[in-house]
């Protein structure tokens, strides 16, 4: 790669940051990921690993459907190596349930999200675990990766293009020149404990639910809710595809088989410190009662463990442009007068690639550069070649 | 589960750099019994130590980053209880995995037990059935759909941390690997893993310890693995010469 191309510096190694490195390399650029922990150590790391057919909001948020099946589709090409695809289902335990049924059909026909209405019996027989009380079910494009390897595969290929990733490298603040343009991003090496500066022609803040923390230490604000929800995990693999209940989304309303275990999720509410964030006995009491509900041999199975994940929720007062419903990229220089700064957060796993693809768009955009996305096509890499890519 | 917090220390192997001698740093803590030890150490890197190192990404025993040495064990910290490994009061003893190179503090370099899988092709992603255990008794729900699941291994590394042989040579492949190449092999035979696995340092390295089977916290079996991987090699030596010797005797 020539020296004289613009050098980008991505904040973050978790679904987001990774991406977004693979498309710059892509595109050209010199990359350098800065990670205080390691890959997807964060938000990412911590996922349930659903990929999204789009379905859980087909009713409630049809543009975020829409952005999820597309995604759906596209990462079953890039990254089948760590995905495991049996589908999913939305089961109606009551008339309620039944009753939502009527508007999940219309909502997923609009949507292009393709459903198949299956009666209680039918669904049994393709999940003989699924409650006797189930009434009807709709069968739905839902799979399941892996998050520490999903993330890896997109920095094993962003690092075959170039892209230099520094883990347990924590940023620690930034220096302008005279103008608030970023010029240098300090970091301390934590293996070290040595300090490290690194000049760049643009920084991006992919830190997510942190992205409000690192935008502070530049002097700006960005309006992120960190939201956790609990997840419990179970030690039997009780169904193969993804049980949806079909309803509006609510709280324990998911069972995500992975590997021999299935994940429960999850719960929803905010916190300010999100480094450390206890899970409380009674969200377990929850999870397990409601995934019980859709499963009941649940009661009878060996929990794992239980865990936290905080969504990068994006608060309402912000400035930033909107570049989906479900992500937001700030420019700081149009919000903030500080330049060469943009910061993307919010989005989902499943969305992590058009997120990474509309950001660099800005990017190049900013920076005058025309090279079109290549991300759509490109087949990742093993994941175990980010070792192997020096 | 209202119980208090109980009141521990927490001593940690420390080590920055290539050049520095590890040492061990204690840690008082207060923490609730049935959260986890990876909890723990995050707690302390969280409020005390922002320059621990140490790798996590799942906290559900699905990535295989958190291997580390727990009094002495390996295990899988994100699913270690903390009440079944140390008492109120007590102290707990928190080291990096062994037989790899440690980068700093707990993180070590995985990179070796990468490429060894990766040279084993191993794939994440099998039909259901290949990812069962051969000898599990099949569940009597047998699907009906060909449905496909993630493997059982994570690559964490605490079975290459356990094992006495891998200990004696950089060069063994370790039972991480073989493993890899018996379920390859199982699901579809071919020479060149035969070639990776009928090798010094393939099958016969191993002293039969079952360490990593002891310590594997995800099912795969390594030490039965490597065994059946022996006779399986065995079988295909045979089968070659007998192969040879046709060829031979046609006219």
């Amino acid at each position: 790669m020539r020296s004289s191309n613009p050098h980008i510096i991505v904040i973050g190694a978790g679904f987001t940051g990774c991406a977004t490195a693979h498309d710059l390399a892509l595109r050209g650029f010199r990359v350098t990921v800065l990670e205080r922990g390691d890959i997807a150590n964060g938000t990412s790391g911590r996922t349930h690993g659903l990929l999204h057919s789009g379905a859980r909001y087909c009713v409630t948020d049809q543009d975020a459907a829409i952005e999820c099946i597309e995604e759906n589709i596209l990462l079953r090409k890039i990254a089948a190596q760590c995905i495991e695809y049996n589908g999913g289902l939305f089961v109606a335990l009551d008339e309620e349930d039944e009753a939502y049924g009527t508007r999940f059909e219309q909502g997923a026909q609009k949507c292009g999200i393709p459903i198949e209405r299956l009666t209680g019996n039918q669904a049994r027989k393709k999940e003989p675990n699924l409650t006797p009380k189930t009434r009807l079910a709709y069968s739905v494009p839902d799979g399941v990766f892996d998050p520490l390897r999903l993330a890896m595969a997109f920095a094993a290929t962003a690092k075959k293009n170039g892209a230099e990733f520094l883990t347990y490298h924590e940023v620690t603040g930034f220096d302008f020149d005279g103008k608030g343009n970023i010029r240098e991003v300090s970091a301390i090496n934590r293996h070290t404990n040595e300090k490290i500066k690194f000049t760049a022609d643009m920084v991006i803040n992919a830190t997510g639910a942190w992205a409000g923390l690192v935008a502070r230490l530049a002097g700006v604000t960005v309006d992120v809710i960190p939201t956790p929800g609990v997840m419990v995990c179970y030690d039997q693999r009780l169904v193969q595809r993804v049980i949806n209940r079909l309803c509006e989304p609510d709280d324990g309303d998911i069972l995500i088989p992975q590997r021999r275990m299935v994940v429960i999720g999850t719960t929803s509410f905010e916190v300010e410190d999100v480094d450390y964030i206890p899970v409380t006995p009674a969200q377990v009491e929850l999870m397990h009662q409601k995934a019980a509900e859709l499963v009941p041999a649940v009661a009878a199975t060996h929990q794992r463990g239980a865990y936290m994940s905080a969504r990068p929720l994006i608060g309402s007062t912000t400035l930033g442009r909107s570049l989906s419903r479900t992500f937001k990229c700030y420019h700081h220089q149009e919000t903030d007068g500080i330049g060469g700064l943009v910061t993307i957060t919010g989005g989902k796993a499943t969305t992590c690639r058009v997120m990474a693809e509309k950001t660099v768009d800005l990017v190049c955009n900013l920076m005058g550069v025309s090279r079109s996305c290549e991300t759509r096509e490109v087949v990742l890499d093993s994941y175990r070649d980010y070792y192997t890519h020096s | 589960m209202n119980q208090p917090l109980w009141k521990i220390t927490v001593n940690v192997l420390r080590q920055k750099g290539p050049t520095d001698k590890p040492h061990f740093q204690s840690f008082p803590l207060e923490i609730h019994p049935d959260e986890y030890v990876l909890d723990a150490i995050e707690k302390i890197w969280a409020f005390q130590d922002r320059s621990l190192t140490f790798r996590h990404a799942c906290h559900h025993a699905t990535c295989g980053a958190c291997g580390m040495r727990v009094n002495g064990k390996e295990k899988l910290t994100c699913i270690t209880s903390l009440h079944t490994v140390v008492k109120n009061n007590g102290v707990l003893k928190i080291e990096p995995l062994r037989n790899f190179p440690v980068l700093s503090d707990l993180v070590v370099d995985m990179g070796h037990l990468y490429r060894q899988t990766e040279e084993a092709d191993f794939q994440q992603v099998v039909p259901l059935e290949a990812a069962q255990l051969p000898y599990e008794i099949t569940p009597n729900r047998t699907p009906n759909e060909p449905y496909e699941r993630l493997v059982d291994c994570i690559e964490c590394g605490l079975c290459v941390s356990a094992c006495p042989a891998a200990f004696t040579s950089t060069d063994y492949r370790g039972p991480a690997a073989l493993a890899a190449i018996q379920q390859g092999i199982a699901f579809a035979p071919n020479e060149v893993l035969f070639d990776l696995a009928d090798h010094e340092n393939g099958v016969w390295r191993c002293h039969s310890a079952f360490e990593c089977t002891e310590v594997c916290p995800s099912n795969v079996d390594p030490g039965w693995r490597i065994m059946n991987l022996r006779r399986r090699v065995i079988h295909h030596r045979i089968s070659r010469v007998f192969k040879k010797s046709q060829k031979v005797s046609r006219p």
